[in-house]
C-alpha cells in the first residue's frame, strides 16, 4: 500500500469501518511510515476535539411549537382545544409562558389522561431495548446526559444504598413532549421515574393510584411534576418515593 | 403549514412524534451546517418534519435519524437552488469537482506540537466554512455519528464516495485547523 491510498484508507480505519484484511494492511503502512502515522495521529486529535466541544445546536422552542401545532392533537378535550388556540394566536404570549399554560390546563382536567400516557409509556419501556438510552449507574454520568436534551433535566438521585438501584436514563413522550425518566430497579422490577415540568412550585403531597395493573406513586415538588410507575407493591412504591423525596430534601439541605 | 383532514389521525401523530420529535435537535443541527442560516435551517426543518409526517405511512425503518435526514437534505437542497438566483449563492464545487484526486492537496509535514483546542465557536467556524459536499459528509459523520452506509443512504452516493469525501473534508478541515492555529499564535 502506498501513502496515496493510505491516506484515504486511514479515515476508515479511524471510523472503524474497514474490514480486517484492509485495517491490518494500513496498520502496516501506518507502522512503516511516519508522514502516515503523524497523519493519523492529527486526525484523531481533531475528531477527539470535535467530540468534546459544543458543536450542536438546540432546535428552538418555537420551532418545536410550530410543527406540534400543525400535527393532529392526540385526543385533545374541546376545552384545552380552545384555550392552546387562544394563546396560539396571541403573537404576543411567548413560548415559554406558552408552555407553562399548558401545563396548568391539564392540571385541572387532563390528570387522569396523563397517568394513562405514563402507564403506556412504562409498558413501551419494558419492551427490549427500550428501556434505557443511557446506561449508567453514575448519577454523575445520567444527570448530564439529559443536559441540553431537555429545558429542564430531572433530578438523578443514586438509591442503591436504600434498595433501589439506578440503572440509567432515557428520553420519553408524554403529554405530546419530550420527559425525561430516571429508571430504577429493586429486583427484578423496574421503576419508571417521570419528571415533567410544571408551571406551579406549589408542593403538592404524594398520591397512590392504581392503573391497569400498575402502582403510580403521583408527587410535585419545586416546579416538578414526579409519576414513579412499577409492578411494585403501593408500600414498595411508596418506600422508593419516600426515600427519593428524603434524598432531595438531603441534597438541598447539605 | 396546515396538516390536510385526511391526515388528522391521532394515532399516527402519536407514533410520528414518538419516532420522529427526539430527533429534533439533530435535525435542526444538520439544517444549521447546511445552510449556514437560523432562519432557513428553521424553515428547512419544519418543512421536513411536515413531509416526514405526510410519508409516515411509508416509512419502514430502518433507523428514523437517517430517514429524516434524508427528508430535510432535499429540502435543503432546494433552499440552495433558490439561493442560486439570490445574491449570495451558496458555493458548490463543479460537477465531478470531489473526484480530484487527494494527493492534489496532499497534507503538509504533520506538525510536532499538540494539535491546539478551540472553543465550541471556533470549531464550529472551522466546520461550516468547509465546502459542499464535504460539509454534509464531515457533519454526518462527525456531528451525527453516522455509518458509511447510512451516510450513503442520505446523500444517495456510493459507499466509495463517501469514504473520499470524508477523506477530502478531514484533510481541509486539518488545514484550515493549523492555519487558525497560526492565527491566533
Ligand atoms: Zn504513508
Amino acid at each position: 500500500m502506498n501513502c496515496e491510498e493510505a491516506e484515504v484508507l486511514v479515515h476508515a480505519l479511524i471510523d472503524g469501518e474497514l474490514d480486517a484484511g484492509h485495517a491490518r494492511e494500513v496498520e502496516a503502512h501506518i507502522e512503516g511510515c511516519a508522514h502516515c502515522a503523524a497523519l493519523m495521529k492529527e486526525y484523531q486529535e481533531i475528531r477527539q476535539a470535535i467530540a468534546e466541544s459544543d458543536v450542536r445546536y438546540k432546535a428552538p422552542l418555537e420551532l418545536r411549537r410550530k410543527i406540534e401545532k400543525a400535527l393532529p392533537q392526540p385526543q385533545a378535550a374541546p376545552s384545552r382545544r380552545s384555550v392552546l388556540r387562544g394563546f396560539a394566536m396571541g403573537s404576543a404570549v411567548s413560548a415559554m409562558a406558552a408552555t407553562g399554560l399548558v401545563a396548568i390546563v391539564l392540571r385541572n382536567d387532563d390528570e387522569q389522561r396523563i397517568e394513562n400516557e405514563v402507564v403506556s409509556a412504562h409498558l413501551r419501556s419494558l419492551q427490549a431495548g427500550h428501556l434505557i438510552d443511557v446506561v449508567s449507574t453514575d448519577q454523575h454520568t445520567v444527570k448530564p446526559w439529559f443536559n441540553g436534551k431537555l429545558d429542564v433535566s430531572p433530578p438523578v438521585i443514586d438509591l442503591t444504598a436504600q434498595g433501589f438501584t439506578l440503572i440509567g436514563g432515557r428520553l420519553d413522550y408524554v403529554n405530546a413532549r419530550e420527559i425525561g425518566a430516571v429508571v430504577y430497579k429493586r429486583r427484578q422490577h423496574v421503576i419508571n421515574l417521570f419528571v415533567a415540568q410544571t408551571a406551579s412550585t406549589d408542593r403538592k403531597s404524594a398520591k397512590i393510584s392504581t392503573l391497569q395493573g400498575f402502582n403510580i406513586r403521583r408527587w410535585s415538588d419545586r416546579g416538578l411534576n414526579y409519576w414513579a410507575v412499577s409492578d411494585l407493591g403501593a408500600d414498595e412504591l411508596t418506600e422508593f418515593g419516600d426515600k427519593f423525596e428524603g434524598a432531595m430534601r438531603a441534597n438541598k439541605e447539605g | 403549514m396546515v396538516v390536510k383532514a385526511s391526515q388528522d389521525d391521532p394515532e399516527k401523530a402519536r407514533r410520528f412524534r414518538e419516532a420522529a420529535l427526539p430527533y429534533l435537535d439533530d435535525a435542526y443541527t444538520l439544517a444549521r451546517y447546511l445552510l449556514r442560516d437560523a432562519a432557513d435551517a428553521e424553515d428547512a426543518v419544519q418543512e421536513c418534519y411536515l413531509r416526514a409526517y405526510k410519508h409516515f405511512d411509508s416509512y419502514r425503518g430502518p433507523a428514523m435519524k437517517p430517514w429524516l435526514f434524508a427528508i430535510l437534505r432535499n429540502v435543503c437542497r432546494a433552499e440552495y437552488a433558490r439561493r442560486k438566483t439570490a445574491p449570495t449563492a451558496v458555493e458548490e464545487l463543479p460537477e465531478g469537482g470531489d473526484q480530484t484526486p487527494l494527493w492534489n492537496e496532499a497534507p503538509e509535514t504533520p506538525e510536532k506540537q499538540l494539535l491546539r483546542r478551540f472553543d465550541g465557536d471556533t470549531v464550529r467556524k472551522l466546520v461550516a466554512a468547509l465546502a459542499e459536499p464535504f460539509r454534509e459528509t464531515f457533519v454526518l459523520r462527525e456531528i451525527q455519528n453516522l455509518s458509511y452506509r447510512e451516510i450513503a443512504d442520505v446523500a444517495a452516493v456510493p459507499v466509495g464516495t463517501v469514504m473520499s469525501r470524508l477523506a477530502r473534508a478531514r484533510a481541509m478541515l486539518r488545514s484550515a485547523w493549523l492555519a487558525e492555529q497560526e492565527q491566533v499564535k
